[in-house]
């Protein structure tokens, strides 16, 4: 198996960013070619195709649509451009490099779901990627892609951009609805789901950017097309974020199923610095980490992936190599867990909080050996009893870093430094602030 | 006393008419205000939004406070933010931050005596591939610089007007 350019086939022409050159390559014909279809076989093509949502979850994209309301009451679709997850570059690139595949994608999903107002929700700090959407908007209503009656198919769609500013839980559906309502980016309570009732209490589908741009290709090639990469139950080709200590970092699309170790050894170059492969967390910073030798087994995809107990996640790699300290790397994303947490829920707001004491009392050198138990004792505690996911994905990296990293976190209480660089812990001072 | 310029203001009540709901042009509208008042939010203009907007000062506080890029205090003209999440961090990103501080003669959080800077650490910017990287922040432009050296971030900052 190698890389595939089937999403970046054109990523590398920087004239695929506006629509002209994008047109030139093969443009807004899907868009042309599905507003001559049922809204419902653009569904059934997509429920086929085996679509899964590429922002984390991996929910069946087609499923998810399904749970709209069938009564024509009025809906938005919510594009999640809100990439948070640490590890996570990939949407950045689409949004940059070609906005335009995005936009088509979202008004073809948008005609198939009924909804005449989309949102993109793009992370604050993601500038570049909101000048290059807006541009690319603008450019589609010129050319009567958006607005009233589009190509003459009596279909609206109207499409505007919404800025965050500064929250990873708006990466949450439900905390990225009240967000774009402008208030505090707080996640809901479910039931009800979005899809029955979300932005201003209206049916709403959030899908993450590489899920709606994928919506384009699924119409040029059908299901059985779209499924010629992948596996049966993880269809299709995904892009991956490698970073970390490998030499060639950077954004790979590769077919679902793809061998980690390719990823690390043959795209990714291999470790930085001579140094060994020592852990990999696969899907982003909530994914569970791996050691070196579950990684060299794995595979890129969600069923492979889970059974190895851990998640595919957005396809964020980073690669841990042999000098680097584990009870550092637990204090730096527990730090990020505290700092993130909404607030709203006490096991997580109470719960990130403590753990991110406790590891950085260990690298203080106070810790006491029973720390090691508090910290899974108090992550099993913030497991599946809070509103959204991000108790469970502050959780799951300690249970995994402690459980399979015990001797690092043990050498580090008895010794008072780390086992791996035999000194102590030289931090900034530990700021036990969160801005929230 | 803060006060929104007549062109602020105009942007302020397009964004009340921009979306389905009034309280969606909260968001906007702060950053708008922010880049009137020197990169800040004090609490004198959540009284000013709350006049122009006429929704209340507690609905444009609270949201203000739970987001990371409205600033709550006096900022420098640039903001240099430096990534310290995991893949940043596992490339140096905190030795890069003390490096920037202490170049600088400064703290993390603090402005420069001359007004220049203020440095800070902030969660994953989205640049994993090209760590260790920063953003810096000049009034309504927001700039990512990555693949960092010590030398080349001192660099970039000395070469700030």
């Amino acid at each position: 198996m190698s890389e595939v350019k089937y999403l970046t086939e054109f990523y590398h022409l920087p004239e695929f960013k506006g629509i002209e050159g994008y047109k030139k390559n093969g443009g807004y014909v899907e868009l042309g070619k599905a507003l001559k279809m049922q809204p419902q076989e653009i569904i059934d093509v997509v429920k086929a195709s085996g679509l899964r949502g590429r922002g984390g979850a991996g929910f069946p994209t087609g499923m998810k649509w399904g749970f709209l309301p069938k009564n024509g009451e009025e809906r938005y679709l919510l594009c999640n451009a809100d990439e948070g997850e640490p590890g996570t570059f990939k949407d950045r690139m689409m949004m940059e490099r070609a906005p335009h595949q995005l936009i088509e994608g979202m008004i073809i999903s948008g005609f198939a779901i009924g909804s005449k107002k989309s949102y993109i929700y793009v992370r604050g700090e993601y500038d570049e990627s909101i000048n290059s959407l807006l541009a690319a908007i603008q450019e589609a209503y010129k050319a009567g892609y958006l607005g009233k009656n589009i190509l003459g198919s009596g279909f609206d769609h109207d499409m505007d951009v919404y800025r965050g500013a500064g929250a990873y839980i708006c990466g949450e559906e439900t905390g990225m609805i009240s967000s774009l309502e402008g208030l505090k980016g707080q996640p809901k309570l479910k039931p009800p789901f979005p899809a029955v009732q979300g932005y201003l209490k209206k049916p709403t589908i959030v899908n993450n950017v590489e899920t709606l741009a994928a919506v384009k290709y699924i119409i040029r090639d059908g299901a059985e097309g779209y499924r010629k990469y992948g596996t049966e139950k993880s269809a299709g080709s995904k892009l991956f974020s490698l970073s970390g200590n490998v030499n060639k970092p950077g954004n790979y699309e590769v077919p679902l199923g793809y061998p980690l170790k390719d990823m690390i050894n043959v795209l990714g170059g291999g470790i930085k610095n001579g140094k060994k492969l020592k852990a990999v967390i696969p899907g982003g910073s909530s994914a569970p980490v791996l050691t070196a030798e579950e990684a060299m087994k794995a595979t890129l995809d969600y069923e492979n992936l889970a059974a190895a107990g851990t998640m595919l996640g957005s396809g964020a790699i980073i690669v841990i190599d042999d000098s680097k300290c584990m009870v550092e790397c637990l204090a730096n994303l527990t730090h990020f867990y505290h700092h993130e947490s909404c607030g709203q829920c006490t096991p997580c707001r109470e719960g990130t909080g403590w753990v991110d004491k406790i590891v950085h009392s260990i690298l203080s050198g106070k810790g006491r050996l029973q720390d090691i138990e508090l910290l899974v004792k108090v992550a099993d505690n913030m497991k599946g009893r809070t509103i959204c996911a991000l108790s469970d994905a502050a959780a799951l990296p300690i249970i995994s870093f402690v459980t399979k990293f015990r001797d690092e976190f043990e050498y580090f209480v008895k010794e008072g430094k780390s086992k791996v660089k035999g000194t102590a812990y030289k931090g900034h001072a530990y700021a036990a602030t969160a801005s929230h | 006393m803060f006060q929104l310029s007549s062109a602020g203001k105009e942007k302020v009540l397009a964004e009340l008419k921009r979306y389905e709901s009034r309280q969606s042009a909260v968001l906007p509208a702060l950053y708008i205000a922010q880049s009137e008042n020197k990169g800040y939010i004090s609490p004198e203009v959540i009284k000013e939004l709350s006049r122009v907007m006429d929704i209340p000062e507690a609905n444009i506080n609270e949201v203000c406070t739970f987001y990371t890029m409205y600033n709550k205090e006096p900022i420098g003209t640039h903001h240099v933010q430096v990534c310290r999440t995991l893949s940043c961090y596992l490339n140096g990103a905190k030795e890069l931050s003390e490096h920037i501080c202490s170049q600088l003669n400064t703290h993390l959080g603090e402005k420069t005596k001359d007004g220049k800077f203020t440095v800070t650490e902030v969660e994953c910017l989205g640049s994993c591939g090209t760590a260790p990287m920063m953003q810096i922040t000049s009034g309504d432009t927001a700039k990512y610089y990555e693949n960092l050296t010590h030398e080349s971030a001192m660099n970039i900052i000395r070469g700030l007007k």
